[in-house]
């Protein structure tokens, strides 16, 4: 981004203060434009004729630092970098490092069906939503174009996920670029000794595509330089992953130099990044030892400005710490996850079904709710107001308190007394200390649930109904 | 071709074999593992035979052959059939399409110029714990962190120590994740045991004693007593330790107190001064007795500057006696905010704020309190498989612990053996400490895998 003071855009903006971007005023909006929750098109105005220049001026001075490409169709589309700073403080990263499970075109087809539908539909919960695998790379390890170019069919007929097809020698690129292009896809790899037939096909068909230059970064902004010059902007940069020793090192130190250099301005080498992780499948063969590696491998490259990785290993332990890596360093820094304070009805909850009580942090809230959700115990799930604070800090803080727990339930009008024929509430284990408290203000029998909501289902059988009195 | 051997025999073998000649062999004993087709081979296996599955254990023992024990190189060489393949990249025929009207036909040629980065004037603190019989302490070794010019393994300036990692052990048995009790049940009760295991099996630099029954809660022992098992440990190994008290906050001056005392010379590291105690008297006993102190916060960069202050002015603490625990939350829980907090706290500290240039270090067995790390399975039933915890525990222990190597933390604290193995060999291979054969990646692209 070009600007950092939110005079810099109101200059550009139609200074109508109408409103209908959201917020009272332009002014406002270009503070949202600059941290970017906001976005051009939010500004109706701005979208009419006679403010054209307006708003080319402003896509200028708004564009981030590291171009953004787009890779694939339709919902499951990806996109990658876009961003604008060094650090997530700062503000915070742009589109989630997109992780690419490989296939090739020596597998047997029942096998290959059965990879892709697996990496299609692996997921894990977390935080309300489900975190799962962004891409299919279909390697050609046969390097016969008939054999990629059917994988590359095969591969479409099961997935709707963006593809990158990967091939050095350009006959068999293009072989898979023919079945393909119409998804979109991402070409790996242009290189020092292909790089003109592959423009050509990048070109042809307008995809993007990546640049490979194994440690030479000065070829590799050679190749940038053309290719942008031959009229292609949407590339990526491999500078080459080296899974292992003093190379790897270099390799780090290759990727923060690219990224230093392209937030830093030099927009000839300001494009996504590609880390490949799978390399270590090249010095490790033991599944559990090359799984390990790659997952640190992927797990330094997703901290450090990876945009879009190609992996191999679809062992689970090593998918869902990639996954999770992903989600943790893109989160907004700058927002609590919470949800909305209010008493929520898991599956269809009778008089006979419990209350329970716990914060609106959305990491606790979601964990709970799946936890009971999952094994079909029927409640009422009090998320209180705790400023997005989890269970045991916000004890420890103050959050989570007696009154805290009243309050919610006014604010949802829910009687223990008419919505239950128990008077009971349960807290959370981490809350015990908080039961006196409680039933002195609720009037009502306390009891404590499990530290781990995922014990909850073995404490239930244990500890619910409620005996009564 | 395969032979046997018993498992007795391994470890002795080890000391001297060429460690080549292991490949392909079949171990017989109470459990009978073959190795044979996993082309390495683990100084570590010993420990591993104690797992419930053989077959688990067998694979992260396995990994410890990342640890670049002379195996390594029988093993590339396997891989390097397929890795050394040049590109088979044939001339090809031109094709007769029209060309963007753009063309180039030959490369336009360009520099990358990157300046280092030149707002990090400061340089971090070097502490040094454990103290020789130079230094009035019987320490054989000791471990120096800090001294950073830059962000770690950064070109901007070279990283003058490396990380290190502190097991843990605690003075009584406790509850842990199974994954990683497997590896300590035989010494549980033997603090001086554990700590030799550690030590002598793990490959823990340093070792970290929790005085964990000193708490109210739990046994009450004494100050006294549970310095004896200090005593012990420091007799048992020779690396430098960390001493944790219970976390009771009423208790653990009193118990650091007397444990910085039977300690003396030994230039420890006290954990830990927080906000919520008595820190005044652990800087105390730190200063009286020659060590140095942890300075504990919770994910507050404010808080850790008022502590560090605190300590400094308030204490007299020297400079080089301080190291900062800023916390550390794990992966999926928290861990956005470890990571940035310690990035950020690094960043002030590089760019010159005197209260935050210190080393840090990291709870990173916190690791085991994701239920990711332990549970047996998903709670969800929409989740796919999530596979042996074995596999998922250390895992997670890794990932937790590297991504605040990242962000700039030095030491670690850790429990799990395979991820100790790994996190420094990842760790030292970043600092350039680790040479390896170059691996040709010309030709990733077509290697050839098996069917997982
Ligand atoms: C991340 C974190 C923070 C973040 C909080 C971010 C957030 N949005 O919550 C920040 C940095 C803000 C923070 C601040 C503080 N923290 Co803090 N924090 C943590 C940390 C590292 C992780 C907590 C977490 O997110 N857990 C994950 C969530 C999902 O867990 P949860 O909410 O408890 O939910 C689980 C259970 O409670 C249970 N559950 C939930 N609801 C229910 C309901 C029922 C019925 C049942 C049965 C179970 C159940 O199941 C859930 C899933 O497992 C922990 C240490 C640790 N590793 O655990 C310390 C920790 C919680 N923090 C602590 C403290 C002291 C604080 C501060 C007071 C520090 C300070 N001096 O400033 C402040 C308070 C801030 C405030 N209240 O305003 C202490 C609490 C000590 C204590 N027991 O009193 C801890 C344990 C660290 C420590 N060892 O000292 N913290
Ligand atoms: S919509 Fe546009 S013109 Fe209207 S207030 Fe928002 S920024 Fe101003």
């Amino acid at each position: 981004m070009k600007v950092n003071s939110p005079l810099e855009v109101y200059k550009y903006l139609p200074g109508d203060n109408c409103g209908v971007c959201g917020v009272d005023t332009c002014m406002a909006f270009a503070s949202k434009l600059l941290d970017r929750s906001g976005q051009l098109n939010d500004c109706t105005p701005l979208l009419e004729d006679e403010n054209k220049d307006k708003l080319e001026k402003l896509e200028h001075l708004l564009a981030p630092e590291i171009r953004e490409v787009e890779i694939g169709i339709g919902d499951k589309s990806v996109v990658i970098g876009g961003d604008d700073v060094l650090y997530r403080h700062k503000l915070t990263f742009f589109n989630k490092t997109a992780l690419a499970y490989d296939v090739w075109d020596t597998l047997d087809e029942d096998n290959l069906v059965e990879r892709v539908k697996y990496i299609e539909d692996f997921k894990k919960f977390y935080v309300g939503e489900f975190l799962s695998p962004d891409m299919i790379a279909i390697r050609s390890s046969s390097n016969d174009p008939k054999k990629f170019a059917d994988t590359v069919e095969k591969v479409m007929e099961n997935t709707e996920l963006p593809l990158i097809l990967c091939s050095f020698d350009p006959v068999v690129l293009r072989a898979g670029v023919e079945k393909a292009h119409k998804r979109n896809p991402l070409l790996y790899a242009a290189t020092m000794s292909n790089w003109q037939e592959v423009a050509d096909i990048a070109l042809e068909y307008d995809l993007a595509v990546t640049l490979f230059s194994p440690n030479d970064l000065d070829n590799l902004k050679s190749l940038a330089t053309s290719f942008n010059k031959m009229g292609g902007e949407k590339l990526v940069l491999d500078p080459g992953t080296y899974p292992t020793g003093k190379e790897l090192n270099t390799t780090f130190n290759n990727i923060l130099k690219i990224r230093r250099a392209g937030i830093g301005g030099d927009k000839d080498i300001a494009y996504p990044i590609m880390a490949v992780p799978l390399t270590s499948w090249l010095v490790h063969k033991d599944t559990v030892t090359a799984s390990y590696w790659e997952t640190v491998l992927a797990s330094v490259f997703t901290i450090k400005y990876g945009d879009v990785m190609i992996l191999h290993s679809t062992e689970p332990y090593a998918m869902m710490a990639e996954l999770h890596l992903g989600d943790t360093i893109y989160t907004d820094p700058r927002k609590p996850v919470t949800v909305d304070p209010g008493v929520y009805e898991v599956g269809s909850p009778t008089p006979e079904s419990p209350l329970i009580i716990t914060t609106n942090f959305a990491l606790t809230y979601y964990t709970v709710e799946s936890d009971l959700s999952s094994n079909s115990i029927n409640s009422y799930l009090a998320a209180v107001d705790t400023d997005g604070i989890g269970v045991e800090a916000a004890v420890a803080g103050g959050q989570l308190t007696a009154s805290k727990i009243k309050e919610v339930l006014e604010l949802a009008d829910f009687s223990l007394n008419e919505k239950t024929s128990h008077n009971t509430i349960i807290l959370p284990g981490l809350a015990a200390r908080l039961q006196g408290d409680v039933e002195d203000m609720l009037d009502a029998n306390v009891l404590i649930g499990s530290a781990d909501s995922g014990r909850l289902p073995g404490w239930m059988d244990k500890n619910w109904p409620p005996e009564k009195e | 071709m395969t032979k046997k051997v018993k498992i007795s025999e391994l470890t002795n073998m080890l000391q001297d074999l060429d460690i080549e000649a292991l490949e392909g062999v079949e171990i017989e004993g109470d459990i009978e593992i073959d190795i044979g087709g996993l082309g390495g081979f683990d100084p570590n296996l010993a420990h591993a035979l104690g797992h419930e599955t053989a077959q688990l254990s067998v694979h992260l023992a396995n990994i410890s052959r990342l640890l670049g024990y002379p195996v390594e190189q029988a093993f590339a060489s396997a891989s390097m059939s397929m890795a050394g393949q040049q590109p088979q990249m044939q001339p090809q025929d031109k094709q007769q399409i029209p060309f963007g009207s753009g063309r180039l036909s030959e490369l336009l040629s360009a520099k990358l110029e990157v300046e280092p980065a030149q707002e990090w004037t400061h340089t971090i603190q070097e502490v040094t714990l454990g103290a020789t019989s130079s230094d009035g302490g019987s320490r054989k070794s000791t471990v120096t962190i800090g001294g950073e010019k830059a962000l770690p393994y950064y070109f901007d300036a070279p990283m003058p120590n490396r990380n290190y990692v502190t097991m843990d052990v605690f003075d009584m048995p406790i509850g842990m994740a199974k994954a990683v009790k497997v590896n300590y049940e035989d010494v549980m009760g033997d603090p001086g045991e554990w700590a030799k295991k550690v030590v002598n099996e793990f490959n823990a630099d340093m070792v970290t004693v929790h005085l964990v029954s000193t708490d109210p809660m739990i046994k009450d022992t004494s100050p006294r007593e549970a310095s004896k098992v200090v005593e012990d440990v420091l007799q048992a190994v020779d690396v430098p330790l960390v001493i944790g008290g219970s976390g009771n906050p009423q208790k653990d001056p009193e118990v650091l107190e007397k444990a910085a005392e039977v300690a003396e010379g030994e230039r420890v590291l006290l954990a830990s001064a927080s906000l919520n105690l008595d820190y005044e008297r652990i800087a105390k006993a730190a200063i009286n007795y020659g060590h140095a102190v942890l300075s504990w916060t919770q994910l507050e960069i404010n808080a850790q500057k008022e502590l560090n202050r605190k300590l400094m002015k308030q204490c007299n603490v020297p400079r080089e006696s301080i190291v900062m625990d800023p916390t550390t939350a794990a992966l999926g829980y928290g861990l956005d905010y470890a990571y940035t907090n310690m990035e950020r706290i690094r960043l002030a500290g590089l760019m010159g704020d005197e209260e935050l240039t210190f080393p840090m270090s990291s709870g990173t067995t916190n690791a085991w309190g994701a239920r990711e790390s332990w549970m047996k399975s998903s709670p969800m039933k929409d989740d796919s498989d999530w596979g042996p915890r074995e596999y998922r525990g250390p895992i997670w222990e890794i990932v937790t612990g590297l991504s605040l190597a990242l962000a700039g933390n030095d030491l670690f604290m850790m429990m799990h053996p395979t991820s100790v193995q790994v996190l420094k060999e990842i760790t030292q291979t970043l600092y350039g400490s680790v040479d390896k054969e170059t691996v040709d990646i010309s030709n990733w692209v077509e290697i050839e895998m098996e069917v997982q």
